[in-house]
């Protein structure tokens, strides 16, 4: 992997610029607060479908850019796209999304949010993050299919 | 209506992120992916930036508004330690969360993004559901 130092620092640029845009916009979401994001999903009790907006927003402008992804054949900053291969649905996805669900149920933080989260220095946001990177050490070290693992 | 612009809008700058991330970098913005490179050491520069950036959001927003994001966590500190273990683990074993599946994934039209985000959601609100029950 070598590669001009000036591509690896406009590619840590884009980097840190994405991140600040998706902490603002996960800022101005709402969805910073479990207390909206488990409002979200008591879908049977006293529903806050804001949520619903966020999802709907970002995935309508994320599809332009995935749009405009096919008439490119690189991305600006680096010479491939990195994006996982088609695979089928199986069972590793299902049961690791169901654990996931059960997990973001019971607090309201999933990793996004909680890690933009720290910034404010709440205990239990930071007991979080080191359950949440323990958690996927387990799986590494226990349940990985292979080394390495996947990718969505 | 109006009260949903925040949230509107909001989503709309992750979808910008997302969509910056795929055009500049190749890269998925994926949040446990990212972690879960910058803890094996993989890309550590430009995984270490965006979650950086990630921390600064909240500072911009602040800028913006005038005030902090509201963050509330009711949950008793044993609930949250479950609940981090249960998400780190399962956004291993599913290859993503919110963000990669969520985001990046329903945008690209991934039958296993939408097999994902159908899953969590509903493990979801299952598990809001059964705990209000149970604590009311």
């Amino acid at each position: 992997m070598t590669r001009p130092t000036w591509i690896s620092s406009a590619q840590a640029l884009a980097a840190l610029l994405a991140g600040s845009i998706f902490g603002l916009g996960l800022s101005m979401s709402g969805m910073l607060d479990p207390v909206r994001v488990r409002g979200f999903l008591d879908v049977a009790g006293d529903w806050d479908p804001s949520l619903a907006f966020v999802l709907g927003g970002a995935v309508a402008v994320a599809f332009v850019g995935m749009f405009l992804r096919r008439h490119l054949r690189r991305p600006a900053l680096d010479t491939a796209f990195h994006l996982p291969a088609t695979a089928p649905v199986d069972t590793r996805l299902i049961l690791g999304s169901a654990i996931f669900g059960i997990g973001w149920g019971m607090a309201g933080l999933c990793p996004g949010p909680a890690l933009a989260a720290l910034s404010l220095g709440l205990a239990p946001v930071m007991l979080f993050i080191t359950a949440m990177l323990a958690g996927m050490t387990i799986h590494d070290r226990m349940a990985a299919p292979h080394p390495g693992g996947s990718r969505p | 209506m109006i009260a949903y612009w925040p949230s509107l809008i909001g989503g709309m700058l992750i979808g910008l992120s997302a969509a910056l991330l795929l055009l500049l970098n190749g890269r998925v913005a994926g949040i446990s992916g990212i972690l879960g490179r910058l803890t094996q050491g993989s890309q550590v520069p430009t995984n270490a930036a965006f979650v950086v950036g990630l921390m600064i959001g909240p500072s911009l927003y602040r800028l913006v508004s005038g005030a902090w994001p509201a963050v509330t966590i009711p949950a008793s500190l044993p609930v949250v330690v479950m609940a981090g273990l249960l998400v780190g683990f399962g956004s291993r074993m599913g290859s993503g969360c919110t963000s990669g599946h969520g985001v990046v994934g329903l945008a690209r039209l991934s039958p296993r993004s939408l097999a994902a985000v159908a899953t969590f959601l509903t493990t979801g609100i299952v598990t809001v559901t059964l705990m209000r029950l149970a604590v009311p």
